[in-house]
């Protein structure tokens, strides 16, 4: 029986029958990814996501911390958008997008914070004291609004518009570092938590930033780094996200796109 | 009221995030040192405690700040939770679409305006017109798929998203009567007009809201330090 059960902590890897074409994702998806059979999962969770995206990867973070199963539907957005995606999101057009008993949630981080006020009985990762829930929502709002346009520019850009993304980069490292500290998350005494989901997707990027940006993270910010290598051995983190070659990878396919060279 | 411990606000009294915290504030009848700031020589107080974005609203409850408008609001509503009302709808996908479009006004909705605000020909004025209005019929969208046919977003009575998008209302009375745009306009988008009408007349809309004309005045204050058009 597919169940919720808090102990359970590996997803055999099986093949979904929303895939079009099961085959060729396969080589695609974490090795084993929490996909479920055409059975319904017990929790009626389903989300649409793309498989290098940060932001998905913050939701299937949550999940896997929470045990709870769902349908992993995969939008090949480089191929265009799914009807069910612009019908679930048609403010953005954008993943994740989450079914819960079919109703769309939108937003990674709306999403996160849904999934601990819906499922209470499952490890939070907001905390719960006030001030520090307000800290959690304002470093998670810091990360969204800075790390992925900025390193956006690091490999979109060149010259000096790209000297200054880089300068930028790291500022926001280093403000990060003094946020961390000597904590072993940014969640403190609550443990890995609602920053740490939020930031733990763009670690494999470090790589492609350090490329782009000609600076080293651990030199820059070895707090971060250090925290990068923790939660990259952390079993929901793990198994979420994609080796740092794929994402350079890629960003070259992006970039292909873009004609950038 | 519930104890409080010594809570203050460092403002400016015509942003509209500084408005939203005020709200907040207000609907719970929480007491409070404001602070204006001068953003143009951003004082300790404000340095020490947004030491990130430098920006106002910033609480600070019993010496600890509290930075960003929407974390703001969210923590007003938790610390005060025994006290009606609740600015946050209970339901979670009620509260994921609260956030949601809150999240929406902020990123598009805010940015759209602001940029009639400082156009600088009356082309340019125009244009920005034209790129807000989809954004504001979205927010039409939203208040009927929000509000369930109630007079405000979060039902029968003012909550989180009426507080999000009502706090920009100081500025778009202010652009109607510098300019004549109406950016929410009874033709086009009529449930969301009735909407901030009925705002502007609720009691932290009557209390909280500055008279547009304080806003126009600052708008011609800033035009004389603006530098010269290129």
């Amino acid at each position: 029986m597919l169940s919720c059960s808090p102990t359970s902590t590996h997803h055999p890897h099986s093949t979904s029958s929303q895939h079009s074409h099961p085959q060729t994702q396969t080589d695609r998806h974490p090795s084993n990814a929490p996909t479920m059979a055409s059975e319904k999962s017990s929790s009626d969770l389903t989300l649409l996501d793309f498989w290098v995206s940060p932001f998905g990867q913050r939701v299937r973070i949550a999940l896997a911390e929470k045990s709870l199963p769902y349908e992993y539907v995969e939008e090949d957005l480089l191929a265009g958008k799914s009807e069910r995606l612009l019908q679930s999101n048609p403010v953005h057009k954008k993943i994740p997008v989450l079914l819960h008993g079919g109703k769309p949630v939108n937003e990674s981080l709306i999403i996160v914070q849904y999934l601990d006020e819906a499922f209470p009985d499952t490890p939070s990762l907001l905390p719960s004291d006030p001030y520090a829930r307000a800290q959690a929502r304002f470093w998670a709002d810091y990360v969204d609004k800075k790390v992925y346009d900025c390193g956006s520019r690091l490999w979109k850009l060149k010259g000096e518009p790209q000297a200054q993304a880089r300068a930028e980069m790291l500022e926001i490292l280093k403000t990060l570092e003094t946020e961390l500290g000597d904590k072993e998350f940014f969640g403190g005494e609550h443990g890995f938590g609602f920053v740490d989901a939020a930031f733990a997707p763009f670690t494999p990027w470090f790589m492609s930033y350090e490329k782009y940006g000609e600076f080293k993270v651990a030199e820059v910010a070895p707090k971060i780094a250090a925290w990068a290598e923790r939660v990259g051995k952390r079993e929901s983190v793990a198994k979420s996200l994609y080796s740092p070659d794929k994402v350079y990878d890629f960003i070259g396919v992006l970039k292909k796109m873009y004609g950038i060279e | 009221m519930a104890g409080q411990g010594d809570l203050k606000l460092l403002g400016m009294l015509e942003s509209p995030f500084v408005i939203r915290v005020r709200m907040a504030l207000h609907l719970k009848g929480v007491s409070y040192e404001y602070i204006e700031q001068d953003l143009s020589n951003k004082g300790e107080l404000l340095l020490k405690n947004n030491p990130v974005h430098k920006k106002v609203p910033v609480l600070i409850h019993n010496g600890k700040p509290i930075c960003e408008s929407l974390a703001i609001v969210q923590y007003v509503d938790e610390v005060w939770a025994a006290t009606s009302p609740s600015i946050l709808p209970a339901n979670p996908h009620e509260r994921a679409l609260a956030r949601f479009w809150a999240a929406y006004v902020d990123d598009k909705f805010f940015p759209a305006w602001l940029g009639i605000l400082k156009a600088e020909t009356g082309e340019e004025r125009d244009k920005k017109m034209s790129e807000t209005l989809p954004v504001v019929e979205q927010l039409e969208t939203a208040l009927a798929q929000c509000s369930n046919g109630k007079a405000f977003f979060s039902g029968a009575s003012v909550g989180y998203l009426d507080l999000a998008v009502g706090c920009n209302l100081l500025w778009l009375d202010a652009m109607r009567k510098m300019f004549g745009v109406v950016v929410i306009d009874a033709a086009r988008t009529p449930v969301l007009a009735a909407w901030a009408d009925r705002f502007r007349e609720s009691d932290v809309g009557k209390e909280v809201l500055p008279d547009a004309d304080i806003a126009v005045e600052y708008a011609k204050k800033i035009q004389v330090y603006r530098p010269a058009s290129k």
